[in-house]
Parts: structure tokens; sequence; C-alpha cells
């Protein structure tokens, strides 16, 4: 049942007190409530001109922090929309703060306008409808993506995107190793049992409840699973075992080998970057092939740092931008996501002294304008070129990713 | 011939209850019961709606919850005893030397210190390539930091100490003040006389004595310890994490279904405080009998005086440790690269300091706001509340024990914030005031008003009664003697406390972190944040803005009285 009073700041009150008696009767107002966008991008753009959008994103990396303050100043000189960074430790923090609000009856002008999202994150507010969109197809610079059925821009986590969600950076799961220290790092996954063997305590991963923790296990399960598209659909419980059993025997080679022995694991991919830097592990991991050179350009990793992948290629996929159902500036969001695809914005990103991050543009559409751009980048030492990086494997579908977490917590935290 | 005006003596002491009732008590219980709804599987927001045991079942049922119950209960009740017997040693061997102003200002940048600034720090001076095994690499013949793990260890001890070098300068302070109450130089003069030993004495008379002055601080430390979350994340056990930080991870989990298992885990915590209270209670009364057993023996106890030069002695070495800790802090604000085994920076800049990343100066005027805001809220309401009790009818300054109006003050601090405040925040959102400046600082005095309490109660209460009485008789009226006469009077201890409130309002996480709906960021919130990143230059800069903000109110606080007192002078 949705609220029928005017949701102005007037009425909160009022609308509170009727929340609150009405408790049982505010579930899931709001779900189901997707419907398309429908103005012109000439009165989007009037309307969100002198709009504020808070977006939330995960504010771990300093240099995705910086870039974020820039995109800001540009979309408020090109179209008056000021950003302001809510920074995010989690990006389940934002959902949760979304649910609060519908959990309170604040079904319009909500504190969240845009989140840096994907994977289960994206799921869990698609599938509660706390979604607004679609709206991809409304956005100007929609037409430099490649949006054929089954690209890479229309699948999260294997989840159809529908509209629901504008892709902004191309992620890439990498190793990193200190050369210095390690001159043949593993060549698969399977490899890393001997190495870790053989370099004992030199070598962990990020917490799996991490998303870069979880991240390893799925490229591991990739090439150790017998049946790879089973786990593209939905996890059951026999196809599960089935596929992790080779993957359990691999870890519990690894595990006892690995820092710490196996019984305590850096919180994320960044604490981890730290390890490395301070000579605690020789390899890190990341999702993102400019890591290397982006840490060391800041002086945080040695620069003896490089980049490495297994032969059979790593699990890539897409960042991308997501509107709450409530949010109270839709149209400035919707210019901000329109702005982070323009060509320009995307060269800048991927230029390795600003970012580093990989483009989600189709190259093929773009023009002259924007090839231009992307050719005069500069290179660096550690900056792996596109072909050194091996196939793109798909992600699995995020309940694997659920299921995996769980069970390795089952199976490790005692 | 004192005047009673309208608001005189039940006036002022009715508003201060009626701002503590429908201030403190009523939102925590109000956010209390939305944690038990939740936790019994009613939460319509995420279609929950059926009550039942099925919250509490996802809960037991979650991996390493059993560990994570132990080493929280480790982690808070160690912390606290050994904080506890640290303060008490050094208390009972310095306490002439720390009189007065000297405890104040040698304690102040400890008590100042933010709790995360502090935590961050340590973690780089225990860190297996940290300060102190780069230290000992030469000699140990480390050529690669050691696999150990001397921070976020399993059993807890890193946050241990970091809790002890926190809470002990506290307690310290806490005991101190109410040896001053006691007649400590007679007892010792006596019981020397009769060949007790120092320790001895301390142990048998003064303690006794002390105790039911510090018991409700030690309260406050002993559930600060099990439920704290920012040093726990940075210094604590990892898998599994203590049970905060298990229930800050379900709280945030992009499962929404995770809300109710956590608040049944916030409901746990709860009661892991309140059985910690109940141990406590009943150690005090075996120790009350068994203690008059024990005295009656006679024992002379000459040699305490060596356990108390040792646990002084640890203390002491907790409290550098605390200093290098900050210390490193400041370094890496300036480093460019300080790779293992360096002892010192190989490349120094001042870059991040000049460009800390965005959004530095607004955290920081954010952080001021709200502290001052706060600060100026409990001030207010610390007045009000004892300027009535005066016109009430002063209870004296000897005042023993807890009624429930101190019991009732200190709440906040006895319960683990993330029991209520989960459910205050979605109590807030239906009123429409998340996410505002108002709602996290009303969030922030609630901690903020019990510290300002217990800095400003005694000091107030010692006042001498002479001065209002004479004013009284000079004809002038109770608001006239308040502002003219004893706030003046009290400048000291009332800058004391707004200095306090300060540091307290500027170290919250939680209270910002649940209340400000994210669009509030402090330097603690972010520095929190930071800490989990990969670049520590960036995240030293901003601890150690984080620990100066405080710094500067405590040296503000020690200066101030005495420059407004020179300005009276000359007028």
């Amino acid at each position: 049942m949705r609220d029928v009073f005017p949701r102005r700041r007037a009425f909160a009150f009022a609308a509170s007190l009727r929340a609150m008696a009405a408790a049982g009767a505010l579930a899931l107002a709001g779900a189901g409530g997707a419907v398309a966008e429908s103005r012109s991008w000439d009165d989007i753009r009037a309307a969100a001109r002198g709009q504020t959008v808070y977006w939330n994103a995960w504010a771990g990396d300093p240099r995705t922090n910086a870039f974020i303050a820039e995109v800001g100043q540009e979309t408020a000189r090109l179209y008056g929309v000021d950003i302001e960074h809510v920074r995010l430790r989690d990006t389940a923090e934002a959902v949760t703060r979304v649910l609060s609000e519908r959990a309170a009856g604040r079904d319009a002008g909500g504190s969240v306008d845009l989140i840096w999202i994907n994977g289960p994150n994206f799921l869990s507010m698609k599938e509660q409808g706390l979604l607004f969109g679609p709206f991809v197809e409304a956005l100007p610079n929609a037409r430099y993506l490649d949006l054929s059925p089954g690209a890479p821009a229309t699948l999260d986590f294997t989840v159809p995107v529908e509209g629901m969600e504008s892709p902004w950076r191309l992620a890439r799961f990498v190793f990193m190793h200190d050369s210095a220290r390690v001159s043949a790092p593993p060549e698969s996954m399977a490899a890393f049992v001997d190495w870790a063997a053989a370099n004992p305590g030199r070598m962990t991963h990020p917490d799996p409840a991490n998303f870069m923790g979880a991240t390893f296990l799925k490229q591991a399960l990739l090439e150790l699973a017998p049946d790879l598209p089973a786990l593209l659909a939905p996890v059951t419980d026999a196809a599960f075992d089935a596929a992790t059993a080779p993957l359990w025997d691999w870890y519990d080679a690894l595990r006892p080998n690995l820092w710490r022995g196996g019984r305590a694991f850096p919180e994320n991919e960044s604490v981890q970057q730290q390890l490395l830097a301070d000579g605690e592990v020789d390899i890190a991991m990341a999702f993102d092939p400019a890591a290397a050179a982006a840490g060391i350009a800041r002086g945080t990793l040695p620069e003896s740092v490089r980049v490495f992948v297994p032969r059979g290629g790593t699990i890539g996929n897409m960042s991308f931008v997501a509107i709450p159902y409530n949010a109270a500036s839709p149209e400035a969001a919707m210019v901000v996501a329109n702005h982070l695809l323009a060509p320009q914005t995307q060269a800048r990103m991927q230029d390795i002294e600003v970012l580093g991050a990989f483009s989600v543009l189709d190259p093929s559409r773009l023009d002259a304008a924007g090839r231009e751009a992307f050719a005069a980048l500069p290179q660096a030492p550690a900056l792996p070129r596109l072909e050194d990086l091996g196939p793109t494997l798909p992600e699995p579908h995020p309940s694997w990713m659920t299921r995996l977490t769980e069970e390795w917590a089952r199976r490790h935290t005692r | 011939m004192t005047r009673t005006l309208p608001i005189g003596a039940g006036g002022l002491r009715l508003l201060a209850w009626t701002v503590l009732a429908g201030g403190i008590l009523l939102p925590i219980a109000a956010g209390l019961w939305q944690t038990a709804r939740a936790a019994l599987g009613v939460m319509p927001a995420i279609g929950a709606d059926a009550p039942g045991w099925d919250a509490a079942a996802r809960l037991l049922a979650l991996p390493g919850l059993g560990r994570s119950v132990a080493v929280t209960l480790f982690t808070g009740a160690a912390s606290t005893l050994l904080a506890l017997v640290l303060a008490a040693a050094v208390a009972a061997l310095w306490h002439e030397r720390l009189r007065g102003r000297a405890a104040a200002r040698w304690l102040a940048p400890y008590l100042a210190a933010p709790h995360a600034a502090l935590a961050i720090g340590l973690a780089f001076l225990l860190a297996p390539s940290g300060w102190i095994a780069r230290a000992l690499a030469p000699l140990a013949g480390w050529e690669r930091p050691p696999d150990i793990a001397s921070v976020n260890d399993p059993a807890g001890l890193a946050l241990i100490l970091g809790l002890v070098i926190k809470e002990m300068p506290f307690l310290l302070l806490v005991m101190l003040s109410a040896l001053g109450q006691l007649p400590v130089a007679r007892h010792l003069a006596l019981g020397r006389s009769l060949g007790y030993g120092r320790g001895a004495v301390w142990l048998r008379v003064i303690l006794p004595q002390v105790w039911p002055l510090v018991r409700l601080p030690v309260m406050v430390v002993l559930a600060y310890g099990l439920s704290v979350v920012d040093m726990a994340l940075i210094l604590g056990p990892s898998n599994p994490p203590t049970l905060s930080v298990l229930l800050l991870r379900l709280f945030t989990a992009p499962d929404t279904a995770a809300l109710l298992p956590a608040s049944a885990g916030a409901l746990l915590q709860l009661a892991l405080v309140l059985a910690a209270f109940g141990v406590l209670l009943v150690l005090e009364r075996l120790a009350r009998s068994a203690g008059r057993a024990w005295l009656a023996r006679g024992w002379r106890g000459q040699a305490g005086e060596a356990l108390l030069r040792l646990a002084t002695g640890l203390a002491l070495t907790l409290f550098v440790l605390g200093a290098v800790a900050l210390v490193s802090l400041g370094l890496w604000s300036v480093a460019w690269r300080w790779p293992w085994p360096a002892l010192l920076p190989t490349g120094w800049t001042t870059a991040f300091w000049a460009a800390p990343g965005s959004g530095l100066w607004r955290a920081l005027a954010d952080t001021a706001i709200l502290a001052a805001g706060s600060t100026v809220l409990a001030l207010a309401l610390a007045v009000a509340w004892l300027e009535g009790e005066d016109r009430a009818g002063r209870p004296g300054p000897g005042r023993r024990g807890a009624g429930w109006a101190e019991v009732a003050i200190y709440l906040p601090l006895l319960l683990p914030q993330i029991a209520f405040l989960f459910g205050l925040n979605v109590l807030f959102l239906r009123m429409g005031l998340s996410g505002g400046h108002v709602a996290v600082i009303w969030a922030h005095a609630l901690f903020v008003f019990p510290y300002v309490m217990i800095a400003l109660s005694q000091p107030w209460r010692a006042l001498d009664p002479r001065l209002a009485r004479a004013a009284a008789a000079l004809g002038a009226g109770p608001w006239r003697r308040l502002w003219a006469v004893k706030l003046p009077a009290l400048a000291m201890p009332l800058s004391v406390a707004a200095a306090i409130g300060l540091a307290v309002s500027v170290s919250q996480y939680l209270p910002t972190l649940f209340m400000g709906a994210g669009r509030i960021a402090t330097l603690t919130t972010e520095a929190v944040t930071l800490s989990s990143g990969a670049d520590r230059r960036i995240t030293a800069v901003w601890a150690s803005l984080q620990a100066v903000l405080p710094w500067l109110a405590y040296g503000a606080a020690l200066m101030l009285p005495g420059l407004m007192r020179r300005g009276r002078g000359r007028a």
C-alpha cells in the first residue's frame, strides 16, 4: 500500500506517525514500480540544472575519489550539476540506506541519488524493486556502447541489466607480484599450490567476505570446475557440490602455506596491497589491470611490482552506476551517468596518470575525436597491454558467489 | 533573603529531567524496541512480518559465532581488568605527584587522542613489518618481515593493548579525582605506623573506599571494551572478528535479510554487556566477604611494593607505546616511501597535507560543527542539571554512589551503541530527521553529556557554597549568582569539560555512520574508511588531524581560564 500524503518535508512528521501506525501495511511499498524514462534529453537536462547528486561510491581508492571529484567539477561547469561523493566502506551500505528509507516510508526525496554498483548488490536492489529506470537508453552517450544481446555491458554477473544501471568502468581481475622477489609467478591457478609450498607464508588472498577474496575463489572455480556452463545458471545444491569439489581440494592444499598459516586474511585488496608494499607478502590481486602502474606512480607500491594473469585468462566485468527508486535528483543522476560515458571522460579515466581504469566504450563505435583521445594516452612499464591479459572470463551467476563465501566461511571460520 | 523565582527549585530540575527523559531515555527505549522487533523477525520494510525465532536461529548458525562471542568477552574483560589494575598501580605509586593540574596535563594527550587515530598508529607500530619489527630486524636477522600475527591476531591481544592504552588514562584520571576526596596521606601514615607496606594499605584501606566512586566509570570502560567497533576493525581479529564487527558486517551486507539476524546479534551484544555487569557485581560481593577474612589475617604486604613498581613500569611502557604510535602517524603523513626495513621514510613529501584528497576541509568543518553543537548542548544540559540540584537543595559534596538519575545519565555509555542505534535510525528516518546535522549532533550529545557530567559534577558540587551565599546576601538573584559568580568561578572545570566533550564527539564513529545516513563525513568516519585502503600516508594525514583537533581543544581549555582571569584583572 502506498502512502497517499504528499511527500514534502512539512508532512514528514504526519507521514511518520501514519507509517508507525500502519507499519505492517508498508511492506514492499515501491516494489515493482519500474517505469521506463520517456522524457526528452533536453527536458531531463533542464530539470537537472541546479540539482546535487549524492553519489554513493566505495572510497577505498584515493585515485577514484580524486576522479569522482574531478567529474563533479566538470558536471558543475557543463550542466550545473554538483556531485557530493558519499564515501562508502562497502557498497552494501548504500543498499541498506535505501532500504531503511523505504522502511520509513520515504519513497521520494531519498538521500541516495547514484550508486557505484555491480553484482550481488545490483541483483539485490533489482529484485526488491529499489531501482529507478530503465534509463540507459535515454542517455545520448549510450550510442558508444555495445548493447547488443549478450554484450558485457548488458549483463552484470550474468544478471540482465535491462537498462537499470549504466556502465562506467571496465574491471579485469589481475595478479601482481614484486618482480624483485619473485622471478616466475604461477602460470595457472593450479600452480599456486606448488608456488605457495615453495614460498610458505608469502601469499594470501583477501577475506572471501570481501568482493576481491570471493573473486579469487571464483577465478579458481572457473579454472577447476568440470562443467563451466553450470556456473552461469543460478546455483543448485547438486551443481554446487559437483562444481566445487575440485576447488576445495585445491584450497585445502594451498591454505596451510598461505600468510599466517591461512588462519587470518587481509580485509580487502587494499590491505593486501599494503602487505605487498611492506614486504609481508609477494603476491597481491586487483580488479584493475592498471593497479600496479597506478600504485607505483603514487608511491604506494615498489617500482618492481608487475602484473600477471593465469594463461587461461581472468574474470572481467563492468562497474555500473544505478539510481535508487526514491532518488531526490534522478535527472541530475542521469546527467552524471551520461557524462561518465562521454569519450573524453572515458579516455581521461583510462589515462594511467589520472585513474588508469579501462574504458567501457566499444572502440568501433567511436568517432574520430574519440579515437584520437584514446590514442594519445601515455604508457607505463607496469601497465600491461590489452593483449597480455588473455581472454576475459565471464562472472558466474551471483548466487554462486554467495554460496561460495558461505561455504568457505563454514569450512574455515571456527 | 533568597528570592524564589518561578523557575527556581523545581523548574530547572524539571526541565533537565524532561530533556533527560525525552532526549535520552525515550529514544534509547524506542531504538531498543525497534531492534528487538527486527530480532524477532518483524521488519515490514524487507517484507518480514512473521514473528518467530528464525532470526535468532540464523544468527546462531553463523560460522564462528561462538568464537566471536568468546573473543569479544575475552578482549572486553581483559582490557578492562588490565586498565583498572595498571591505573590503580600508577595512582598508588604516584598520586602525590599527579595532583591537580599535573595529571590533567600529562593525561590530556591520551584522553584526547581519538580511538581510531591511536589504533591506526598502533597497527603500524605492531605489524610484522612495523616499526618495532624493523628495529628488531638487524638483531633477529629478519630479511623479510616475520610471518607472525602481531596485529589482527585471533585472540585479540593487539586489540586489548589498544584498548588498555586508551582506557587506562581515563580510569587513572577518574581514580585521582576520587582520591582527592579521601584523606589518603593520613591512611598511609597510619598504615605505615602499624607496619603495613604501601601496597597493602592501598589494597585494603584505600581501594575499598575508591571503588564505589569509580565503579560506574569501570562499567563504562567494560561496556565500551565489549562493544567497540572502530578499534576492533583496525586492530582486532578478522576471522572471525569480534561480535560488534561481525554485526556491522551483517548490518551492511548486500543481502537485506541479514538485517534480522544482525538485530538478534545486537540483542546478544546487549546481553553480553549486562552479563558482564552481573559478573562484576558478583565479584564485588565476593571480594567484600573474602576481603574481610583477608584483612583479619594481618598480612603486612611489604612485597606488594615490588608488584606495584612492576605494574607501574608496565603502565609507563604502554604510555610510551601510545606516544610512539602517534608519532609514527605523524611521520607517515609526511612520508613518500617508507619501505621495509627502513627505520625512517626514504622519501619525504608534504603533498598529502597540501592535497589530502577531496573532502578534507568539509570533513573538518563537519567534525567541528558536530563537536561544537553537541558540546554546547551537553554543557547547557549539565549546567541546568547541576544548578537545578543546587536550587533543590544541595545534596552535599560528599555524596556517594549512583542514584537512578546518575544511571540514567550514563545509560548511553553503558549500553552497546549497536543495540539501539540501528533501531533509532529507522525511527529517525520515519520522522524525516535522519541524515541531518541536527540528528547527528543529538546522537553525539548522548555520549558527550555523560562525560561532561563526569568532568563537571565533582568540581561543581565542591564549589564553596559561601560564594553563592555571599552573593545572595548582596542581593543577587539565582540567575545573577549563576552567571556572575558560579560560572566564572568554575571557568576551569567548565572549559575542561568542554574539551572532553569535544574530544568525545570527534571520536564518535558508529553514531555518525548510522545517524548521518553516510551524508555526514567526519575526520573519524573518513579515517576509519581510509584505514582499510592502500595508502597509509593519506590515512595518516586524516588520523593526525583527527588527533590534533581535540589536542587543540585541551590546550585551549588549559590556557583560556588563565587568560580570562588576566583580562578581568586588567578591567
